[in-house]
């Protein structure tokens, strides 16, 4: 556990860059920093591994104050992830990993050993161990940035804006993988971030500064989402954060509609026959492995409509279909997928799908509106989330 | 010169060939590198103080320039009374003038270290010294060798003027045995070889900063 007890860092000019931090990060999770410029985020990370020092408080790690420790050997405990990788352009990729095994003494070959390790952690393939930093996109040196961070399996790890210097699905395959290496690694990660939907995506906690460098909230991202304390957490959240709050509700709690499912092969009497017993707008046409063809408008099959007539016996599968445009997966995703799904639809509903990719069901906009009701009348009790972290003070 | 004199006679330059000309080669490329090897050990520490010590830079860089500024040949004779015709008298000036090439290379080779990296290497826990030798000195190799090249071609030219003071390698071969005899062979030898080694020198760096930044290959085209 990393604790802040009134950390302030006061610079010789007077200006506080950060004013009586208080708060406890829990060991093993994901901590995220998050603020506008000038909030002090960075210079809280820095302060931890003494890049900055601080000048009021206390800050230890397990218990022990950082000013008692060497900086140089605290910061060879405390793996450390910059922007924009930060590698050593003169050493190779491996060389580069195998930084801090080095300097602790390690014998070459281990230390090399090790690094070939992390490169496979990171998913880097072993090709890259002897080329130099300039060869390697900017997506791969920043793996390498995680792995040398790992290579001393230190139990703290601090992230400086690690992501924001990457193109944004470079960015979300490195959150992704981050947030898989923790399920492994369980490092107490103090990440530091200017975007909340970042913060929100890899964090366990997250702490939001505001600028003069003072704690503003410190929760769950369910928690924060759901109950910002005061109008700058609310404004710095923004606008959607009702929507990026069902971000953490299953999908699976909605009421899958099946009635209005037709195989490809049925004729174009019977799905007008299922449409009217039913009612539904839309019937959604299933391929013979179950997975969805294409929406069919019943209007197309009523024969008082004013169209060219429909062939009664033509199987559905021949008619033009409507896209069914994007689906979720009924089992994984969350409320906001399946919102997604049903504001994207041209039909106006959600395909939900197993993992298989067969159709599990429809959800109705009703049902949809009523789910996401029920998560508004949520924030009266606690929310979903698994209890709020402890906050020194 | 006599009108009918041709430009180079070959059967000179033959029997020559050792003595005075390989010998002179010789010592050209002595009087040459000793300085700047000299300049570069002290342009490392001056140069690395200067990076870190910001206030320092701007009067030593006007210190060295001054110095560059005196005429060589008023610097040999000046020397002449404490050095004598020793090869100091030639070796002192020269190295005071590949400082002022060196010494900015090396600060400006450490300022294009780019932050992050410096960052990097504090945050993983180089201690200060340790940074310098093993990061932020050998990311500035390119910057350090490129002064080298303009500070021994330099040099190799210089030396020549050491000719009046009685040293000076091929400059020897140009002025007592051409221009003082009004014999154009030794002169045209002198100017070739002395270009020909400023070339092989340059050559010889270029190799070496190859063979020590493979890192560093292919970045100028990115």
């Amino acid at each position: 556990m990393i604790t802040f007890e009134g950390v302030t860092k006061r610079y010789p000019g007077g200006t506080v860059a950060v004013d009586r931090l208080s708060l406890r990060i829990p060991s093993g999770r994901t901590t995220v920093f998050v603020g506008p410029s000038g909030c002090g985020k960075t210079t809280s990370l820095r302060m931890i591994n003494r890049m900055i020092d601080h000048t009021e408080g206390t800050l230890a790690i397990d218990g022990t104050d950082v000013r008692e420790v060497d900086p140089v050997l605290l910061r060879r405990g405390i793996g450390y992830v910059i922007q924009q990788a930060g590698l050593f352009p003169h050493r190779t990729i491996l060389d580069n990993i195998a930084t801090v095994p080095f300097l602790l003494g390690w014998k070459r070959g281990r230390a090399r050993g090790r690094a070939r390790e992390l490169m496979e952690l990171v998913g880097l393939t072993p090709e890259l161990a002897k080329r130099y930093p300039y060869q390697l996109s900017g997506g791969q040196q920043q793996r390498v940035g995680v792995a040398r961070a790992l290579a001393a399996d230190p139990p703290v790890l601090l992230m400086d804006e690690p992501f924001s210097a990457v193109d944004p699905v470079v960015r979300a395959s490195l959150q992704d993988e981050l947030i898989r290496l923790q399920s492994e690694l369980h490092k107490t990660i103090v990440f530091v971030t200017h975007d909340i939907d970042e913060a929100v995506k890899v964090g366990d906690t997250i702490a939001v500064l505001r600028p003069g460098g003072r704690l503003a909230q410190f929760d769950t991202p369910e928690k924060l989402l759901a109950e910002p304390a005061d109008d700058f957490v609310e404004t710095f959240l923004g606008y959607d954060r009702g929507v990026r709050r069902l971000s953490f509700f299953p999908a699976r709690q909605l009421r899958l509609r099946t009635h209005a499912l037709v195989p490809q092969t049925a004729t174009a009497a019977e799905a007008g026959a299922t449409a009217a017993r039913t009612e539904e707008p839309w019937l959604l046409v299933l391929d013979g492995e179950r997975r969805p063809r294409g929406w069919l408008a019943a209007a197309r099959l009523d024969p008082s409509q004013d169209h060219a007539p429909v062939d009664p016996a033509t199987p559905v599968g021949e008619l033009p279909l409507t896209s069914y445009g994007h689906v979720f997966q009924v089992g994984q995703d969350s409320l906001r997928a399946a919102l997604d799904a049903a504001v994207l639809s041209p039909a106006g509903r959600a395909v939900g799908v197993h993992e298989d990719g067969t159709v599990a069901g429809v959800v109705a906009q009703t049902d949809l509106g009523e789910a996401i009701w029920a998560v508004g009348n949520e924030d009266d009790g606690t929310g979903p989330a698994e209890g709020a972290p402890d906050a020194a003070r | 010169m006599p009108p009918d004199e041709p430009l180079v006679r070959w059967d000179w330059v033959l029997s020559h060939l050792d003595d005075p000309i390989g010998t002179q080669l010789a010592e050209h490329l002595r009087l040459s590198l000793i300085p700047v090897l000299l300049g570069l050990l002290i342009a490392l520490p001056l140069g690395v103080a200067c990076a870190r010590w910001r206030r320092l830079y701007p009067p030593v860089f006007t210190g060295i320039n001054v110095l560059y500024a005196i005429p060589s040949i008023a610097l040999f004779f000046l020397l002449l009374p404490y050095t004598s015709f020793t090869d100091w008298t030639a070796i002192i000036p020269l190295t005071v003038y590949t400082l002022s090439v060196l010494v900015p290379n090396v600060v400006g080779g450490l300022d294009q270290v780019p932050a992050h990296v410096r960052e990097a290497a504090t945050a993983v826990g180089f201690a200060p010294v340790a940074r310098l030798l093993r990061v932020e000195l050998p990311v500035a190799v390119p910057v350090i060798v490129a002064g080298l090249r303009v500070a021994a071609v330099a040099s190799v030219s210089m030396v020549s003027v050491a000719a009046l003071v009685g040293l000076g390698g091929l400059g020897q071969l140009i002025l007592t045995d051409g221009f003082q005899r009004q014999f154009p062979t030794p002169i045209v030898v002198g100017i070739v070889l002395s270009v020909a080694l400023a070339f092989a020198i340059d050559g010889a760096l270029v190799l070496l900063q190859r063979a020590l930044t493979p890192w560093a290959r292919g970045r100028a085209e990115r």
